[in-house]
């Protein structure tokens, strides 16, 4: 305890070597370094390389992800997995890290570390973020699908007559008509219009 | 001396003979779909579109199961969902507006009805199939009932 009463009072102890305008300079300087590290590692961590390079996302989500229109198609536009799975907004985006540190905890101690595991958590995985884009309304779709820039006319007949009606009218979003857009489903039973 | 002549006259017959064969091997190519030899490369035909109009397209007899008139890209059917029941199935046709898929598919094949689909009819793609624009390789010569009917009672007249 001794130590720790040392140090407080070294710490708590007005500087005798630096002047006031140092210290509020450096501190300063050394906020943006930090803050801008910080940034950094965070955008580090938005990509699709960092989110594929544990195996548990590249065998099952990536896998499933490739053969579907997000991955390849005829305008060459990708949804990569940030652009659906992480908010643009910072402060929205700082509580989805917050709640992916429990999925690095599950990388740790291999929670979902086979294709087994994965399938028998993938219902609990699926509803988390179903109720997360339902919760926003899908604001992650509608960052690339503008809902004002659709055209009707040039949808097919099944789609526009459902945009025109219960997406128009707010009574529905992306997410409820359009699961499994990206992945494979888990068992659907109980789960509301399958 | 005369077997001479009888032997070119075999010879002459022989190369005549092997000569038109090989020509009718040549009109008539090793694969009659591309319409090439073995030994030839040939471009690909180019990959049909398929057909997503959202018009049903009429049945050629009455128990045909009908052609699917939409698209069904990433359309999944396995052990945990059947995506075509989330529009056909009883209950969800009023919200998707798509027709019901008909009594035969609650029944079991001693023609009991089940409360669910059955599980003959569970695979949705087995029978129901939508068309791409490819050209016919091969023509078709099937000839509808009705106008069978037509026929025969014409002649009887
Ligand atoms: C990075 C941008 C981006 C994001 C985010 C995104 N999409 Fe897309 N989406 C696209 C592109 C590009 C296409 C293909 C357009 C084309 O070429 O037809 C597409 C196509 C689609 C299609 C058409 C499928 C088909 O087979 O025709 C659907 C449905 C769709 N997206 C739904 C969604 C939903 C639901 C979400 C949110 C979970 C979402 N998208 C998020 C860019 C995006
Ligand atoms: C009420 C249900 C419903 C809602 C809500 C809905 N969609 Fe759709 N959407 C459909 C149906 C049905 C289709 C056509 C069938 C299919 O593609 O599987 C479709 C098709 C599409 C297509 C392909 C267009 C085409 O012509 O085939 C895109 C892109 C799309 N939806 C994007 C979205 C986006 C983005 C949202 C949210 C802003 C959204 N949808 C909300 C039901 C819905
Ligand atoms: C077009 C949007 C889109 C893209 C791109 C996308 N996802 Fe998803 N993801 C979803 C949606 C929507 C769900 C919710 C479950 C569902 O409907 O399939 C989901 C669910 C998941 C789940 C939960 C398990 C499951 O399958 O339900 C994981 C893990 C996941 N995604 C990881 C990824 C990874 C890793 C990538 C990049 C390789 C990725 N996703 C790309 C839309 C997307
Ligand atoms: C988003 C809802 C939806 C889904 C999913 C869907 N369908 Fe359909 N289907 C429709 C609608 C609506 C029609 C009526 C014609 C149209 O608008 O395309 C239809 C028409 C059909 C028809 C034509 C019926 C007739 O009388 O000619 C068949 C067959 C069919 N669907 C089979 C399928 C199969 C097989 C699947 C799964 C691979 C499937 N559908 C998935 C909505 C859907
Ligand atoms: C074993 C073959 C078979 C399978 C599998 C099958 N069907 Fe059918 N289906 C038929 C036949 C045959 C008809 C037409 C005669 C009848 O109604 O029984 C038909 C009719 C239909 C119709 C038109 C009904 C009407 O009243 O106009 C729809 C829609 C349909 N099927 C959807 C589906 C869907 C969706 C699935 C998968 C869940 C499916 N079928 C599986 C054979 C099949």
């Amino acid at each position: 305890m001794k130590w720790l009463k040392n140090f407080w009072r070294t710490f708590n102890r007005p500087s005798v070597h630096f002047s006031l305008g140092f210290l509020a300079l450096g501190g300063f300087i050394a906020g943006i370094i930090f803050w801008g590290g910080f940034n950094t590692a965070l955008e580090m961590t938005n990509t699709e390389e960092f989110c594929v390079g544990c195996h548990e996302m590249r065998d099952n989500v990536f896998e499933e992800l490739q053969p579907t229109i997000h991955y390849s198609n005829r305008s060459g536009v990708r949804a990569t997995c940030p652009d659906c799975h992480v908010p643009h907004e910072w402060s929205n985006k700082i509580a989805r890290k917050m709640a992916a540190s429990k999925e690095v905890w599950g990388k740790i101690f291999g929670t979902i570390a086979t294709r087994d595991k994965f399938l028998e958590k993938r219902r609990h995985l699926a509803e988390n973020e179903w109720a997360r884009l339902k919760a926003n309304d899908s604001l992650e779709c509608r960052n690339c699908h503008n809902f004002d820039s659709m055209d009707f006319t040039l949808q097919g007949k099944r789609a526009a007559a459902m945009h025109s009606t219960a997406l128009a009218s707010g009574e529905k979003t992306c997410i409820d008509c359009h699961k499994g857009i990206a992945h494979h489903l888990p068992d659907m039973k109980g789960v509301k219009g399958w | 001396m005369k077997q001479k002549t009888f032997i070119g006259f075999t010879l002459t017959m022989a190369i005549a003979f092997f000569s038109t064969v090989m020509t009718q091997v040549n009109a008539d190519p090793i694969n009659p779909i591309l319409k090439a030899e073995i030994d030839e490369e040939v471009t690909a035909p180019e990959i049909a579109k398929p057909i997503k109009n959202d018009i049903k397209q009429a049945r050629n007899y009455p128990m045909q199961p009908p052609l699917v008139p939409h698209n069904i890209r990433g359309y999944e059917i396995n052990l945990n969902v059947n995506k075509c029941m989330a529009c056909h199935n009883r209950t969800r046709t009023e919200e998707s507006q798509a027709p019901m898929i008909s009594v035969t598919h609650y029944m079991d094949r001693d023609g009991n009805f089940l409360a669910e689909i059955s599980p003959r009819r569970y695979f949705c793609n087995q029978c129901h199939v939508p068309q791409t624009d490819a050209k016919p390789v091969v023509k078709n010569e099937f000839v509808d009932m009705e106008k069978m009917v037509i026929k025969a009672e014409k002649e009887e007249e």
